[in-house]
C-alpha cells in the first residue's frame, strides 16, 4: 500500500483512472501536423476555466440589487485585495472567450471538421457557441451601467417583434415591463449557476465526442487508415507528452497578449468594456449610442440591415442557426481548404470578410452608406451557405495525400 | 527603469492592441467645441493639489463615492491626520464629521440637487472613465457668461448644462467671440476675458490640470500598480515562454517528419 503504483491499482480495481486518462491523454493519439490554427481548442477549455474561478471571486463581494449592483463592482475595483485584477480577467476573459471560439470555428469551416463523422462534435460545438452568447449577454448586465441596462433593453424588445407573443415573452424575459431588479436577480442566477453548468456538461460532451472520432488536421485526411503494427496510427502522436508541451507554448503566449490586456489596455479602448457603462444604469436617460459588445455585433448589423424588424430578427438568428446545418449543406467530398477548388477558397474569404464588415458596422451608429454596406454583407454572409451547397455538390478538388503533411 | 517601464509598457499595449486598431471614440455627450489633448500628471503633489480643489469647490454637490479617504491619503502619500485635517470638510448622516475610512459622499439629497439644479449633480468618481479626460479638462475651461441661463453661466461643450461655473471665483469670466464662417453663419473661435479672478490663465490651466488629473486619479487609482505588476508579469511569461518553446522541441525532436 505504500508504493504510489500499488495505490494507482488500488485505485484502479474501484474507478479506471488509468483507463481514462490513457484513453483521453495518454493514449489519445492526434495527428502530428497541428499548425497555429489547433490551439484554440485547449485555449478555449483555459479560458473558461479562468472565467469559472475569476467568477467565483466575483460572486463573493458582486450584490445583485439594482440599487448596489454598480456599487458593489466598484467596491471589488478600490477595495477588495486584488479585486481589480479578478474583475480585469473576468472582463477581458469575456473577450478573449469569443476571440478564441471565434478562431477555433474558423479553423473547424476551413479544414471541414465538421464533416463526416465529425457532424455531432460540431453540433455540440454550435450549442456551446450559443450558450456562450447567453452566458456573456447575462453577465454583461450585472455591471448595471448605461450599456449593460440598454444593451439588454434593446436585445430583449427584439423577441418583443414576434407576432402575438412578442409582448408576452419579453415580459417573462424581464420579470418586469422594462429591464429592472428582478431581471438582474434571475440574469445573475442564470449567468453564476445555470449557464455555466449547461457549460461545462456541452464542452464535456464534445470533447467525448471529439476523442471517439479522433481529431481532424489541416490536411484534412483520415490518420486511422494508416497503422503500424502495433494499430498506432503512422501520423498519429500521444496527445500526451507532445501536444500537452506544444500546448504549453501556445498557452504562454495567449498568456502574453491576455495579460498584456489585463494590465496595460483592460478596455481595450473601450471594446471590452465600454466607455457608457462606467455611468449607473438609468431607465430615464437612453444613451446616444446603443451597440452590443463587439462579439455580438456582425449578428447586430444583420439585424439592422433588414427593414423589417421581425425580419431582421429572423435574419439574424437564422445567421446562427444556418451554421448548425454546415456539415449537410456542404457535400463536398474532401475536407481541407488545401485540397479543395478555388471557387471554395474565394467564398469561405468572401465569408470571412463579410463577418469582419459586419462587425464593423454593427457596432457603429446607423448610416446611409452603412445600411447598403451592412445589406451587401449580410447578402454574402448567406450567400456563402448558397454557393457552398452548390459548389461542392460537384467540386473540382485536388487530389489528397497519403499520409499528412508534417 | 521609469522609462525603460515607459517604453515595455507602450510597446505591448501595441502589440496587445491589434483588435483596436480604429480606436475609439469616447461619447461625448454632444457640444459644439473640440477637446483639448489632456495628459494627466500622477505625483503625490499633484494629486493632493488636485484634491484640494476638489473638496472644496466640487464636493459641495458632487460625490464621489465609491472611493475612500484614506485609499487616496494612501496613493497620495498623505498621513491620515493630514487629509483629515486638510481634506475633509463632509458629514456623515448624524453630522458628525466623515471619517478617514468613509467614502466620498457628501449630504446633498437627490431631490434638492435636482431643485437647485434641474438634474443631479452626478457622482464624479468615474467620469473621467465614461467622459475621458480630454473632454473634462475641455469642459473645465469652457464656462461662460450667459445671462440667459438661470445660473448665468452656460458651456461650450455641454450646452444648456445645469451646473453653475464654481470655479468662477478663480477664472473670473469669458464670453465667446464668434466669427464669420463663410457660409451665413457664424462659428466659436476663442473665448475673451471679460472680468479677471484670483489666477491669471496660466495659474488656471494649472488648477485645472491638477483638478482633472485628480479626477483621473479617482476613476483609475490602481493604474500604476497595475502597470508596475504588469511589467513583472509581463517578463516571467516572456522567460517562462523561451523555457516552454525549449521543452517542446526537446519532445518533438522524436516525431519523424514525412519524407
Amino acid at each position: 500500500m505504500s508504493k504510489p503504483s500499488n495505490l494507482l491499482s488500488w485505485i484502479d480495481e474501484r474507478i479506471p483512472l488509468t483507463n481514462t486518462w490513457n484513453k483521453h491523454v495518454g493514449q489519445y493519439y492526434a495527428p502530428k501536423n497541428f499548425n497555429f490554427w489547433y490551439y484554440f481548442g485547449s485555449l478555449a477549455l483555459l479560458v473558461l476555466v479562468l472565467q469559472i474561478v475569476t467568477g467565483i471571486f466575483l460572486t463573493m463581494n458582486y450584490k445583485a440589487d439594482g440599487d448596489l449592483a454598480f456599487k458593489s463592482v466598484e467596491y471589488i475595483m478600490r477595495d477588495v485585495n486584488w479585486g481589480w485584477l479578478i474583475r480585469y480577467m473576468h472582463s477581458t476573459g469575456a473577450s478573449m472567450f469569443f476571440v478564441v471560439v471565434y478562431l477555433h470555428m474558423m479553423r473547424a469551416i476551413m479544414y471541414g471538421s465538421y464533416k463526416k463523422p465529425r457532424e455531432l462534435l460540431w453540433i455540440f460545438g454550435m450549442l456551446i457557441y450559443l450558450v456562450l452568447m447567453a452566458e456573456a449577454f447575462m453577465g454583461y448586465l450585472l455591471p448595471w451601467g448605461q450599456m449593460s441596462f440598454w444593451g439588454a433593453q434593446v436585445i430583449i424588445s427584439l423577441f418583443g417583434a414576434i407576432p402575438f407573443v412578442g409582448d408576452a415573452i419579453t415580459l417573462w424575459l424581464r420579470g418586469d415591463y422594462v429591464v429592472a431588479d428582478s431581471t438582474l436577480n434571475r440574469f445573475f442566477a442564470l449567468h453564476v449557476i445555470a449557464m455555466p453548468l449547461v457549460l461545462i456538461g456541452l464542452v464535456f460532451v464534445h470533447i467525448i465526442a471529439l476523442h471517439e472520432v479522433g481529431s481532424n488536421n489541416p490536411d484534412g485526411i483520415d490518420i486511422k487508415e494508416k497503422k503500424d503494427a502495433n494499430g498506432k496510427p503512422l501520423d498519429g502522436i500521444p496527445f500526451h507528452p507532445y501536444y500537452t508541451v506544444k500546448d504549453l507554448v501556445g498557452v504562454t503566449v495567449f498568456f502574453i497578449v491576455f495579460f498584456a490586456i489585463v494590465f496595460f489596455a483592460p478596455e481595450m479602448g473601450g471594446y471590452f468594456l465600454e466607455h457608457a457603462n462606467y455611468i449607473p444604469a438609468d431607465p430615464l436617460k437612453t444613451p446616444e449610442h446603443i451597440a452590443p459588445v463587439w462579439y455580438f455585433t456582425p449578428f447586430y448589423a444583420i439585424l439592422r440591415a433588414v427593414p423589417s424588424q421581425f425580419g431582421g430578427v429572423i435574419a439574424m438568428f437564422a445567421a446562427i442557426a444556418v451554421l448548425f446545418f454546415l456539415p449537410w449543406i456542404d457535400r463536398g467530398p474532401v475536407r481541407s481548404v488545401r485540397y479543395r477548388s478555388n471557387a471554395y477558397k474565394l467564398i469561405l474569404t468572401l465569408f470571412v470578410i463579410a463577418f469582419i464588415v459586419l462587425g464593423y458596422y454593427g457596432m457603429q451608429p446607423v448610416t446611409p452608406a452603412g445600411t447598403v454596406i451592412s445589406r451587401l454583407c449580410a447578402l454574402m454572409y448567406f450567400g456563402f451557405f448558397v454557393a457552398l451547397w452548390f459548389i461542392s455538390g460537384d467540386e473540382k478538388t485536388k487530389p489528397l495525400p497519403e499520409r499528412v503533411n508534417y | 527603469m521609469k522609462m525603460i517601464s515607459t517604453i515595455l509598457t507602450s510597446s505591448l499595449v501595441g502589440a496587445s492592441l491589434f483588435l483596436s486598431v480604429a480606436g475609439s471614440a469616447i461619447a461625448a455627450g454632444g457640444g459644439g467645441a473640440d477637446l483639448e489633448h489632456f495628459t494627466p500628471v500622477r505625483t503625490d503633489k499633484s494629486l493632493q493639489r488636485g484634491a484640494k480643489v476638489f473638496v472644496n469647490y466640487c464636493m459641495g454637490c458632487h460625490t464621489a463615492d465609491y472611493h475612500r479617504y484614506s485609499h487616496f491619503a494612501r496613493d497620495a502619500g498623505l498621513s491620515d491626520t493630514a487629509v483629515v485635517e486638510n481634506l475633509i470638510f463632509t458629514t456623515d448622516a448624524d453630522g458628525e464629521a466623515s471619517k478617514i475610512g468613509s467614502l466620498m459622499s457628501n449630504n446633498m439629497t437627490a431631490e434638492y440637487g435636482k431643485q437647485a439644479f434641474g438634474a443631479v449633480p452626478p457622482n464624479l468618481a468615474l467620469t473621467a472613465r465614461s467622459r475621458g479626460v480630454d473632454w473634462l479638462y475641455t469642459y473645465m475651461k469652457s464656462f461662460y457668461l450667459d445671462e440667459s441661463r438661470p445660473l448665468g453661466a452656460n458651456n461650450k461643450v455641454y450646452p444648456q448644462v445645469g451646473m453653475p461655473h464654481a470655479l468662477a471665483d478663480l477664472q473670473g469670466w469669458q464670453v465667446p467671440v464668434y466669427e464669420d464662417d463663410g457660409d451665413g453663419g457664424e462659428k466659436f473661435v476663442r473665448f475673451q476675458q471679460v472680468t479677471a479672478g484670483s489666477l491669471s490663465a496660466d495659474e488656471y490651466d494649472d488648477t485645472i490640470t491638477d483638478l482633472v488629473s485628480f479626477l483621473d486619479y479617482l476613476g483609475d487609482p490602481n493604474r500604476e500598480a497595475r502597470h508596475s505588476l504588469g511589467i513583472k508579469v509581463m517578463l516571467f511569461l516572456f522567460i517562462f515562454l523561451i523555457i516552454a518553446v525549449l521543452l517542446k522541441k526537446e519532445y518533438w525532436k522524436d516525431v519523424p517528419h514525412n519524407a
